[in-house]
């Protein structure tokens, strides 16, 4: 199996092996760097991940962690300047989209990769009717009649769960709920059945009762359409809910890879250990909530070695000094955790001590 | 947590309300409508946003009550209401005995002491243009009888190191803190007139998740140390229980649902309630497949035309002939009457039915 590897592995290797299970979206020692006035903030240190088809990869980490910045260094929209790609692959279906021009690119993106952004407000086109939105994507990129872009606006509302959707085609964004307006945003990314969708906290704007559904339409879709999706947040329990395998992220770094279940149970980084234990539960009333002391680090200045180790209670002198690289996690006995690996260098404390 | 600890669940009996002291705060029938008007020069009523609607319910002195809904529950309204910041078109609001809706001038300024506020977002809520000092200050502007003026800055600084700032960052402006330390500014300026009831509107949600832990903490600890009343209004269902003695839930401009955590946790009635733990993500994937989510499908209705009879019957499963024309009332529902569960608290359901959700018991 190449997940454990190429997922997971410290350094990028190849995995030419198995190219027939290859997958589907493939990030290599990916940098990401704003130039600003104040100086340059790295936001994405060297990360590596796969995704495959029908699988969903989560992206955890707080807010200035790079989750966002390095999906969307992915889809090629990252504004720029101040934002560049400054190293790194990013191979989609074997071709490395950083060395394609951008002609080349906007013709991947929408048919072959799409998004759903967090704020479906503000990502819509207010002056515009839904239904004109829709059928965009049909016009631009298959140069269908204006008609027939109409009918099939309508029809991707239907599948996502509108109802009534032949009238409320004509209408615009403000006349529908956040709810509705998220399930348009899963629509237009839908459009051109794309093979892999990347989304940026796509429930974080919406009450409960109405993220569970639009959590619910995204597996669905996903499962028909054996679709590759990316779940970028930073709720655990949205995770916990729908991701195959997680990548915890912090300063710009993958600091912990896992399958989801192993994550919960077993974490083996301590940001990700202090990060389960912060959060109080539904079902227990719980003591004293365990903190992170600290804040997150400023970009601008991450610290010397792991960016973790202010804050970090097992740091010693080798965290202060060293970058630790995504060590394979192993049991005791050295038998391997398939896909797991943590940038720890006290991995082994973390995770059996 | 400053009360006695929850007993086992499987062992509990229902907790008398009047555990914790007398209700220093005593809402009664609260209504908050605000006019819609058609018309540019004359103006004319053609109907009202029910806000809140007919919202009933005590705070001790000590407890916390966390009151939970989704957005457009009336929820953020209630605590301007409570505040007097919003006058209250129904109702009444006793602080100790005295109506703070009714109350103007002299008497409102008094009472407006002891009941303050923590804001959600951190980030507006502060002046950027004051420092640290002036801001958590100000109050004493306004009520110089709390702190003579000479010790003004001492006060400050005190209080800043009671919520865990370094007191030397009073000459410091707000864009110099992170939203964590900018909440415990909010808090510090609460807690600045010491007050007995703190009303916080969605405190920790605008925070990092590894920051939220911090502030939760700190409001428990200053809980136990100042003996403060919160009302802790927040939308995530895992922090309210945390902090909360007593939770209600709103709905529509109503409280559909209230009682102690655990009787609403592990046994809610009302059905909107079960629907909405139901709809929390759990942090824990094991057993994903098997847990039963009840998915509501459709939105809140607009409050400017709820439904008539109970509010919640359009996105209830349960709702019959019965819900559309009768409004339910919140008190214990009558098959729980006079029993000895948890379930026998109030909840405005004709249907009531005591369902495990989180399956914590």
């Amino acid at each position: 199996m190449s997940t454990a590897t190429s997922a997971t592995g410290g350094s990028p290797r190849s995995v030419t092996a198995d190219s027939v299970d290859a997958p589907l979206l493939q990030v290599k020692d990916l940098q990401v760097e704003f130039r600003t006035r104040d100086g340059v903030a790295k936001a994405v240190n060297g990360v590596n991940y796969s995704v495959r088809a029908g699988e969903t990869l989560a992206i955890l980490g707080e807010s200035g962690s790079g989750k966002s910045v390095s999906s969307q260094a992915v889809m090629g929209i990252l504004d720029s300047p101040p934002g560049f790609v400054t190293g790194g692959e990013i191979l989609f279906k074997g071709r490395d989209l950083l060395k394609l021009g951008n002609e080349e690119r906007r013709k991947i993106r929408g048919s072959q990769m799409a998004m759903v952004f967090q704020d479906a407000l503000s990502s819509l086109n207010p002056v515009h009717t839904v239904g004109m939105q829709l059928g965009e994507m049909y016009r631009v990129h298959k140069g269908t009649s204006k008609k027939d872009a109409k009918l099939k606006a309508i029809e991707l509302m239907e599948k996502v769960g509108i109802p009534a959707a032949k009238e409320r085609v004509n209408q615009y964004p403000h006349q529908f709920s956040g709810g509705m307006r998220q399930r348009i945003m899963i629509a237009m990314a839908l459009a051109l059945e794309p093979d892999l969708i990347i989304a940026d906290e796509p429930t974080t704007a919406l009450d409960v009762t109405v993220q569970a559904q639009v959590m619910e339409l995204l597996a669905d879709l996903q499962r028909e359409y054996n679709m590759g999706l990316i779940l970028i947040t930073h709720d655990l329990g949205v995770v916990a809910d729908v991701a195959d395998k997680i990548a915890v992220m912090y300063a710009g770094r993958i600091v912990e890879t896992a399958p989801v279940h192993e994550l919960y149970k077993r974490p083996a980084h301590p940001y990700t250990k202090g990060l389960l234990e912060s959060i109080p539960r539904l079902d227990q009333k719980g003591e004293e909530l365990y903190a992170i002391k600290g804040l997150p680090p400023n970009l601008l200045h991450i610290p010397s070695g792991c960016a973790f180790n202010p804050r970090c209670p097992m740091a010693q002198e080798i965290c202060r000094s060293e970058i630790p690289p995504l060590h394979a996690v192993t049991e005791l006995d050295g038998t391997p955790l398939e896909g797991r690996g943590s940038a720890c260098h006290f991995w082994k404390e973390a995770l059996h001590g | 947590m400053a009360d006695t600890a929850p007993t086992e669940a499987s062992t509990a009996v229902p907790v008398p309300p009047v555990t914790r002291g007398e209700p220093i705060l005593q809402v009664r029938d609260l209504e908050k409508y605000f006019p819609l008007t058609q018309g540019i020069v004359i103006k004319k009523q053609v109907g009202a946003v029910k806000a809140v609607d007919g919202v009933s319910f005590d705070l001790h002195q000590g407890e916390t009550l966390g009151i939970v809904g989704e957005s457009g529950c009336g929820k953020s309204t209630l605590a301007k209401v409570l505040m007097n910041l919003e006058p209250a078109t129904g109702g009444s609001v006793l602080y100790k005995g005295e109506d703070i809706s009714k109350a103007s001038g002299k008497a409102l300024k008094a009472i407006r002491r002891n009941i303050q506020m923590v804001f959600q977002d951190p980030y507006t809520s502060l002046n950027p243009r004051m420092t640290v000092g002036d801001i958590i200050g100000e109050p004493y502007e306004i009520h110089p009888e709390v702190a003579p003026k000479g010790d003004r800055r001492k006060a400050v600084q005190d209080l800043l190191d009671v919520v865990g700032l370094n007191p030397e960052y009073i000459n410091r402006y707000p864009h110099q803190f992170s939203g964590g330390q900018r909440q415990r500014i909010g808090i510090a300026r609460g807690l600045a007139l010491k007050p007995e009831i703190i009303i916080a509107d969605e405190p920790v949600s605008a925070l990092d998740v590894s920051v939220q832990a911090q502030v939760i903490n700190l409001l428990e600890q200053l809980q136990n140390e100042f003996d403060l009343s919160y009302m802790f209004i927040a939308h995530d269902l895992s922090i309210v229980r945390h902090i909360s003695d007593r939770v209600g839930v709103m709905y529509l401009g109503k409280m559909v649902e209230i009682g102690t955590d655990e009787e609403i946790y592990e046994h809610p009635t009302h059905p909107y309630t079960q629907a909405l733990l139901s709809a929390v993500p759990v942090p824990d994937p094991s057993g994903r497949e098997q847990r039963e989510r009840i998915i509501l499908s459709g939105d809140i209705p607009s409050p400017a035309n709820p439904p008539s009879g109970c509010r919640f019957r359009t996105r209830c499963w349960k709702a019959q002939e019965r819900c559309s024309v009768e409004l339910p009332l919140l008190a214990v529902p009558e098959v729980f009457r006079g029993q000895a569960t948890p379930a026998a608290h109030q909840s405005a359901c004709h249907f009531a039915e005591d369902v495990d959700i989180v399956g914590a018991g």
